[in-house]
């Protein structure tokens, strides 16, 4: 047994410790929000927060990830919701698939840094793709966002 | 309310026949029971398969086609909702299940809107009027003293009633056959930007794509299939992939030898996705490799660059061109290399099937439903009523999914096992077992006369077609994969079009523009390329190539007008302030292109310093005739120009031995954000049909580059990707 520790959430699995964090989410935990769509750590779609760094979940054994804290784009944190609400506001997914990936890692940007440039939000988003080519509005909507924060 | 709900809703649904556009919409019984449960305690009026409007208010609207990321879920509904004159925030809208009654549902060629514009006009428009008659009626005035208006039927004298109070008299109307459309000026919806209706689902996390689809006991299953193209099982040994925990059951799925059948493999059942690909990864398969056992991409692209370095079967011609060449000033000829490209939505192919009995249920991101119900229909051999398509949002499509093998394969693993199956294919096997964009070879020759006017232009390519995965052994192009090159909006006296020789060995399938990727960039770059031999500002040259006002096609139904291709070109060189001073190393280039009756022109800002190429800025206008939601129109072409930089800098899909060479998207590399570019769109107004948004968008984008890098380095490539070049 393998306990997790998702959204505030604990979940006590069986799995063996080798299966990568992705598919416990999804496919035994049930939580469908964490995307798959490489498996090898190259898209982003499965990106998760663990101990509040953005970590391909596709590449992590669910071992490594007992007894850290998850969370996933179904989860809480400041900065999430808020991206949510600017993703939202400037309509930036297409097919929407990659977003939950792209969330989380915006989200792993604005809590280390609260004021990226354009340069390191392209640096914090470089692993995530969006084949319906959605980057200008999510770069768009990160801006958005880091000047909301800055207004409260 | 107590008399209300006494009443058996079914006994008031109407047999409703509705002709439009030779759609015809019959409808016996409602087409919202899986709604029932939320609306048991209301009344509902259905005046057809797509409008149900509830005694509470609530509206349902029905969506026929695939919600992709092109919108259509919202700019469907919102054409429904506009002649119906409701209120936006009351609709919620319901997926079709795959089934012809709502007409043709393939959600591709960009057809959504222009096919059924009008059609989603008349089903709400038919609506409205019966609730006007039922306000007539209940107030006893006559309709011309009543008129629709947010949700309300207004009566001259200023009293009024909800659309869910009259549901119970409009229910028991006739339903008119002819109704009055609105003029386009009092539109309060169409030509606006409406939010997705799915965003809240998107970036919650709540969307329900096909992979996200569960049922209680559901199986997740992977399948091996040959490396090669229709290659086959010839032993395998599931011992290991049986130790391995979590693996309930190794089946053989056979080769269903139709367009969209299984191709056949070895699938591996098991509790979760992760111990499915584990047992397939530890198969020991022996493989017959079939007949396509020694495509090699490399000698292929070889082969068929011969085929149109001599004389093909001729598709066209017009004037004579040898005169025109022999009389020519100057020859130019050029040669063009795109290789196969793979779809690679987000979301890989997936499907969930629950065969039970002679029935089957299916959950499934598809793009064509219907036809994924014929596939399924086809193996089990049951009447088409016993299966059931329902439609799951798509993590992308781009026209991979309008091919069901994904689907029909869950459905014989489900019945195998006698319990829901999930197929799950992984990036590998998509990128492997595609449909794949065609692979071309393409030759060009024009002449120039004295006073640098192109007076010939032959038009020459090579590429598998489409038409050899409906019919095997065809090896020609298709007329529909010749009309982007033969309909030439340039105003040239002699013109010729030859196709030549190509042979299918993968299963070719349409991609995201299709044949106009390889048409419009050669057409575009070499056009350039002759404004560069008279010396000629290539913005200026092409529009004196276009012509005079006229209309290219004067055969076909749509007419494709050369005026509304000058000005789309002319509006992005505004946008781009074309001919700008920039800086070294800086350049920009244009490309025009006519596709799925739009108009679309982009002007790229390119940067090459080093050897290494940016994109720095895109202007797209885009013609696409009357416009529905600006939002969605602006969003494709933002994502066309991404998807077509991607095809551009790395888009390479390769065959050795048979086998695809890539697998993921580390060696099937995608744009990403750092790449991205600044991208402007300006849409043109227009009172014209509405014609297709969601690929014309693509075609321009790869051959603007390539001149931009001309103009900027002298150097011109004619072939794809730009990967190869080094320059990315
Ligand atoms: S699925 Fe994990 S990075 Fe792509
Ligand atoms: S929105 Fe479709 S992949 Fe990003």
């Amino acid at each position: 047994m393998i306990t997790l520790q998702i959204n505030g959430k604990s979940y006590a699995i069986d799995v063996e410790p080798d299966m990568p964090l992705l598919w416990a989410i999804r496919d035994v935990v049930g939580l469908t929000g964490t995307k798959y769509s490489c498996g090898i750590g190259v898209c982003g779609s499965c990106k998760v927060l663990l101990d509040n760094s953005p970590v391909q979940s596709c590449m992590i054994p669910v071992s490594a990830a007992e007894g850290k804290s998850i969370i996933t784009v179904e989860g809480t944190s400041k900065n999430l919701q808020l991206l949510q609400d600017s993703w939202m506001e400037l309509n930036v997914p297409q097919c929407g698939f990659c977003q939950p990936g792209q969330l989380i890692a915006a989200t792993a940007l604005l809590d280390k840094n609260p004021n990226p440039t354009d340069e390191e939000i392209d640096e914090a988003m470089i692993g995530n793709i969006c084949r319906c080519g959605t980057y200008q509005r999510i770069k768009n909507a990160i801006n958005r966002t880091v000047n909301l924060n800055k207004q409260s | 309310m107590k008399k209300i709900q006494n009443i058996s809703r079914r006994s008031f649904v109407k047999s409703i026949g509705l002709a439009s556009g030779g759609l015809i919409l019959a409808c016996n019984t409602s087409v919202f029971s899986d709604k029932e449960k939320e609306i048991k305690n209301l009344i509902n009026f259905n005046p057809n398969l797509f409008v149900q409007l509830n005694s509470d208010g609530s509206l349902i609207l029905v969506a026929s086609r695939s919600e992709m990321g092109n919108g259509v879920r919202t700019s469907l509904s919102s054409v429904i909702a506009d002649e119906m004159e409701a209120d936006w925030s009351k609709v919620s809208i319901q997926q079709a299940t795959g089934d012809k009654k709502y007409g043709d549902q393939n959600t591709d060629g960009s057809r959504s809107i222009r096919y059924l514009f009008d059609t989603m006009r008349q089903m709400g428009a038919t609506a409205k009027a019966m609730l006007i008659t039922a306000a007539a009626q209940t107030w006893n005035v006559s309709e011309e003293e009543c008129k629709a208006e947010n949700h309300f039927i207004v009566h001259s004298s200023g009293k009024k009633l909800g659309f869910g109070e009259l549901v119970e008299v409009a229910k028991t109307l006739e339903v008119p056959t002819d109704v009055q459309l609105k003029d386009s000026k009092n539109y309060k919806y169409i030509g606006k930007s409406l939010k997705s209706i799915d965003v809240d689902d998107y970036v919650s996390g709540n969307a329900i794509f096909g992979l996200d689809k569960r049922l209680p006991n559901m199986k997740f299953a992977a399948v091996a299939r040959c490396p090669v193209t229709f290659g086959t099982v010839k032993t395998f040994d599931k011992t290991e992939t049986l130790k391995i925990k979590g693996v309930l059951d190794v089946i053989e799925i056979p080769r269903i030898e139709r367009p969209f059948g299984a191709l056949g493999g070895i699938a591996v059942v098991a509790t979760n996705t992760w111990a499915a690909f584990k047992g397939r990864d530890a198969l020991k398969i022996e493989w017959d490799f079939g007949n396509n056992k020694d495509y090699d991409s490399e000698n292929y692209m070889n082969q068929i660059t011969k085929n149109v370095h001599k004389q093909g079967k001729v598709a066209k011609t017009v004037g004579n061109i040898n005169n025109a060449f022999k009389k020519g000033a100057k020859i130019i000829e050029s040669t063009f290399q795109l290789p196969h490209l793979s779809h690679a939505p987000m979301e890989v192919p997936n499907a969930v099937a629950w065969v039970q009995g002679e029935t089957c249920e299916v959950w499934a991101p598809t793009q064509n439903p219907q036809s994924a119900r014929d596939e399924i229909v086809a193996y089990l051999g049951v009447p088409e009523e016993n299966v059931t398509i329902n439609v799951t949002l798509l993590g992308g499509g781009f026209g991979r999914k309008s091919k069901s093998d994904f689907v029909v394969e869950a459905a014989i693993i489900s019945k195998a096992i006698n319990a829901p199956a999930q197929v799950v294919w992984s990036r590998e096997d998509d990128i492997k077992h595609g449909y794949y964009h065609t692979v071309s070879a393409q030759y060009m020759k024009a002449s120039i006369d004295k006073n640098g006017k192109v007076t010939g232009w032959l038009h020459r390519f090579a590429l598998p077609s489409i038409t050899s995965t409906f019919s095997p052994g065809v090896d020609y192009a298709a007329g529909f994969e010749i009309s982007s090159a033969s309909n030439i909006p340039f105003n040239i006296d002699n013109v010729k079009i030859e196709v030549g020789k190509a042979p299918a060995h993968v299963r070719i399938g349409w991609l995201r523009s299709v044949i106009n990727i390889p048409h419009g960039f050669s057409i575009n770059v070499f056009a350039d390329e002759l404004a560069v031999a008279v010396n000629k500002d290539p913005l200026e040259f092409r529009l004196d190539l276009i012509g005079e006002d006229r209309i290219v096609n004067p055969d076909e139904n749509i007419p494709f007008k050369t005026q509304r291709l000058k000005n789309v070109l002319q509006l992005a060189a505004k946008n781009a302030n074309w001919g700008k001073d920039l800086p070294e190393g800086h350049a920009q280039g244009l490309a025009v292109h006519y596709s799925f009756n739009s108009y679309v022109a982009s002007v790229v800002e390119v940067s090459v310093i080093d050897g290494k190429l940016k994109v720095l800025q895109v202007h797209t206008v885009i013609d696409c005739g009357l416009v529905v939601n600006k939002n969605t129109v602006i969003a494709q072409m933002e994502g066309s120009a991404i998807f077509g930089m991607s095809l551009a800098f790395y888009g390479k899909i390769t065959a050795k031995d048979g086998a695809i060479e890539q697998g993921n998207y580390h060696d099937y590399k995608m744009i990403r954000m750092h790449e991205a570019p600044k991208i402007n769109v300006e849409i043109v107004e227009s009172t014209e049909n509405p014609t297709g948004v969601g690929e014309p968008g693509v075609p321009v984008i790869a051959p603007a580059i390539v001149n931009a890098i001309y103009k900027a380095t002298g150097k011109r490539y004619y072939n794809l990707p730009l990967s190869n070049y080094g320059l990315v």
